[in-house]
């Protein structure tokens, strides 16, 4: 058998001395006596030489015995959580959109532990190359069983031999992968013989190259030998790897759609700053609202709890109440009822505004209630604080307000938006018919604001009728 | 008018993107929910880069990825995905990368329910993760802050190398209200240990093993070292009414803004009352906290939990002045009336 561990031919993409792994000897790897890692590392620098990757290439080091990639590989490097790398590559690749990842693991890594973040990993397509190394052991803890060790393989965690019916069927990770739509390239290896080599070689490159065409996720399965967790000889060991190992996990491509696979799109460049802003709708100077100052200075601290059908509209009311006491220089919350409470099919909504600070945005003490339907008056009446003001939607609530310390008025909203033909704005009413009673804040900023706020101009003409039919009904029938 | 009138959680998704943030990894969990929405919505459109992840875990460790490939990134969740991403996080502080983490607190142990919590204050401020380590965990209460400080956040995750929290919960990411943005976009600089994929960068090293016991120390002595400096630099607080107070009310996020209101209730009823609000809770802000123990006889800790922050507060007075707790869980927001009977109670069973 050819050393390939050694370091006459050391291929460029290893460092000339691994200055990085602790101790004097810097020349050779760390790994044990005929332990496949140091020749898959080799066949992998190989490819990255011949492909002229390594410049671009952030390998990613599992917890495993190959933790230590860092020390061999001339190429960027980060260490991965246990089973993690995957998604760490998922984060190097949408980062370095230009650069190139392979993710090597162990089958601990990538098999058990793993399992979410390979699977994911490959059902996006992501365009990185997987070494998954499967020597069906858990090598750098001691020898344990692996979800690849074999039926009847004794591991210090199966001492009685892996038993199929307690422990599972050890796991084919290479067919699992082949079954998902994205990944391009699939193929199990051994680097057991000269043959094998050669093929895991070839295997190697080509999923690289694969990468470096932007066609997407490679995954390479190698059977590697652990003479140590198997406690054989190196020899015994790659005879086992023979005539077990691959007999269980058959060689050969399981996916290659290498000539097929549309290469992936270019990354789109970065945005001007100016485009960036615009989408999120900063910077540029928004309308300025016109308020009459009095508004203002006479503002007292509104306690506004908003309540009615899902549907009505009720939390954009407490929305547009906001907005507007925003453009009054107010300072104002909103809070919606959230959670269960949404569900039900009721929607209430708490809004504060005083011209200081908000405290609390919670508001159970409201000073001004408007119910837009029968259980919210039930709900909130007794809420309200004595001298408040209960604005009931008289369309469709027919009871009466029972408390004689609270001014009740009734509007019939739902009736009002109906005849100025836009049925679903009954919040519209609410909301001016309040601002027109209380003149808590300026109506005519609030057609100012739907001007701004509304694309439509038909739904702008349509909401002033709204506006000024409920104002209109305020002033004749509730002062 | 430079203000839009916004929910909190949409708010930091805004500040993340002015504060140069490309990258986003995450899992959605309400009520931090708006947060992935409002990234998804608006990533194609500024170009950045939005992902949802298989779970936490892998979301966490895409951020570990990113962070350690120089971009600014962040990821929000809430509670129990926090837990999960505990492990990641523990990385990302040895690793000295650089992130945004957003917790929208809510209910737990357990599934718990969706309701505001700040339950998660031991987890994010005590570690959480293994070992000697701790994160910046900053602690907004309004929209206007949700977007600062996730500002804030990039940039002090940048200057100390370290993941920062925004800890925050489900009524003050739900909550609208006025919020001026920054008019430009933060500039993100090549970070010299970064791994670009390219020549220039390659023999940078992202790593968190270091294989004998006196490198693993010096390792902790360092970051050691960074946190000493971030207590000394980064406390950070707002206060009302307590210079001549008697009774301070420590309270931070949503329970702040509980508090206050109830804390101007109780000083025109002529109570001598005050609220000091830690808007950092790591580093905590305890040489202001401290000082005040010269003057007021009594402190009370206002937390919706079984008493978290309460330990921080005991911990800086150090048995000078009797600390007070009063908290509600399971989702439970304490009414107003119920705070200012709490806190005039213990005001004059102190001060009376
Ligand atoms: C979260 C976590 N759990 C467990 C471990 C312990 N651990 C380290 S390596 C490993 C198994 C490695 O086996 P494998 O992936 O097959 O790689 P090999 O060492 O055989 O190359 C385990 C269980 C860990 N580091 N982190
Ligand atoms: S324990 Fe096994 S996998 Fe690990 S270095 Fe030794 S032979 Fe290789």
């Amino acid at each position: 058998m050819e050393n390939l561990d050694n370091t006459i031919g050391k291929p460029q993409s290893f460092y000339d001395t691994f200055e990085r792994k602790p101790g004097k000897d810097k020349q050779i790897v760390h790994y044990c006596p005929g332990c496949g890692h140091g020749r898959i590392h080799k066949l992998i620098a190989e490819a990255l030489d011949s492909l002229e990757m390594a410049d671009e290439t952030v390998f990613v080091s599992p917890v495993g015995c190959s933790v230590f990639g860092y020390y061999y590989f001339d190429t960027g490097n980060i260490q991965a959580a246990h089973g993690r790398a995957p998604a760490v590559g998922t984060g190097v690749a949408r980062a370095n959109k230009k650069g190139y990842v392979i993710s090597y693991q162990g089958d601990g890594d990538l098999a058990a532990i793993g399992t979410a973040e390979i699977i994911h990993a490959a059902n996006r397509g992501e365009n990185m190359t997987v070494i998954f190394v499967n020597n069906g052991i858990y090598g750098m803890t001691g020898g344990q069983m692996a979800p690849t060790s074999l039926e009847g393989q004794k591991t210090a965690t199966s001492p009685y031999g892996r038993d199929i019916a307690d422990m599972g069927a050890p796991i084919r990770m290479s067919e699992i992968i082949a079954k998902l739509d994205a990944p391009v390239y699939v193929e199990r290896v051994s680097v057991s013989d000269f043959k094998n080599i050669n093929k895991a070689k070839k295997a190697i490159h080509t999923a690289l190259k694969a990468q470096k065409d932007r066609k997407g996720f490679t995954f390479v399965e190698v059977l590697s030998a652990c003479p140590e967790g198997w406690k054989l000889s190196p020899v015994d060991a790659i005879k086992r790897l023979q005539d077990v190992m691959e007999t269980y996990y058959p060689l050969g491509q399981y996916k290659n759609e290498l000539e097929t696979r549309p290469t992936k799109a270019e990354p789109l460049p970065r945005p001007s700053d100016k485009d960036i802003m615009t989408a999120l709708g900063v910077g540029d100077k928004a309308a300025i609202i016109n308020v009459t100052d009095t508004f203002v200075k006479n503002f007292k601290e509104q306690r506004v709890r908003i309540s009615g059908f899902g549907g009505q509209g009720v939390l954009l009311a407490g929305t547009t109440l906001g907005n507007l006491a925003m453009h009054h220089e107010l300072a104002v919350t909103w809070l919606p009822s959230y959670g269960p409470e949404m569900r039900g099919g009721t929607a209430n909504c708490h809004v504060m505004i005083n011209n200081s600070v908000v405290g609390t945005p919670v508001v159970d003490k409201p000073n001004v209630l408007i119910a837009m339907n029968g259980p919210s008056l039930d709900e909130f009446e007794n809420t309200v604080e004595a001298g408040g003001t209960i604005f009931v939607n008289s369309s469709i609530v027919d009871k009466k307000v029972k408390r004689t310390d609270v001014k009740a008025v009734y509007v019939p909203m739902t009736n009002i938006a109906e005849d100025a033909g836009i049925k679903k704005a009954a919040n519209m009413v609410a909301v001016a018919a309040y601002l027109s009673y209380s003149k808590a804040m300026d109506l005519n900023s609030l057609i100012d604001l739907l001007k701004v706020n509304f694309k439509k101009k038909e739904l702008v003409d349509a909401n002033i009728k709204v506006i000024h039919a409920a104002k209109e009904y305020v002033e004749k029938n509730c002062m | 008018m430079n203000k839009e009138f916004i929910k909190g959680n949409e708010a930091i998704v805004k500040g993340a993107i002015l504060a140069g943030c490309t990258h986003y990894f995450g899992y959605p969990i309400t009520p931090s929910s708006e947060v992935v929405h409002a990234f998804a919505q608006l990533a194609p459109k500024t170009g950045c880069t939005f992902l949802q992840a298989e779970s936490e875990v892998a979301a966490i460790n895409m951020v570990y990825g990113a962070a350690g490939c120089g971009v600014r990134v962040m990821t929000a969740s809430s509670s129990p995905g926090i837990s999960l991403k505990q492990e990641g996080i523990s990385y990302i502080a040895a690793a000295e990368l650089p992130c945004v983490i957003v917790d929208v607190v809510r209910s737990g142990p357990g599934l718990g329910n969706i309701f505001p919590e700040q339950s998660d204050y031991n987890q994010i401020v005590k570690g959480g993760g293994h070992g000697n380590y701790k994160c910046i965990v900053l602690a907004p209460n309004s929209a206007q802050e949700m977007c600062d400080m996730t500002i804030k956040a990039f940039d002090l995750a940048d200057k100390y190398l370290t993941p920062v929290y925004v800890l925050t919960d489900g009524y003050v990411g739900q909550m609208m209200e006025p919020v001026t943005f920054p008019s430009e976009v933060k500039k993100v600089e090549r970070k010299d240990w970064a791994l670009y994929s390219d020549k220039a960068s390659k023999h940078n090293l992202v790593c968190t093993i270091r294989m004998s016991a006196e490198e693993m120390e010096e390792l902790n002595i360092k970051l050691q070292k960074k946190y000493a400096e971030i207590e000394k630099n980064e406390q950070q607080y707002e206060e009302v009414n307590c210079k001549d107070a008697e009774m301070v009310v420590v309270a931070y996020g949503i329970t702040s803004r509980l508090a206050r209101t109830a804390v101007e209730e109780l000083r025109e009823k002529g109570m001598k009352i005050g609220l000091f609000r830690p808007q950092a809770v790591y580093p905590f802000p305890k040489d202001r906290l401290a000082e005040l123990a010269n003057t007021a006889k009594v402190f009370t800790a206002l937390e919706l939990s079984n008493g978290q922050m309460v330990d921080d507060v005991r911990l800086t007075l150090n048995g000078k002045r009797p600390v007070e707790f009063y908290g509600r869980m399971g989702g439970v927001v304490p009414t107003h009336k119920e705070i200012v009977e709490v806190l005039s109670s213990l005001y004059k069973k102190h001060l009376a």
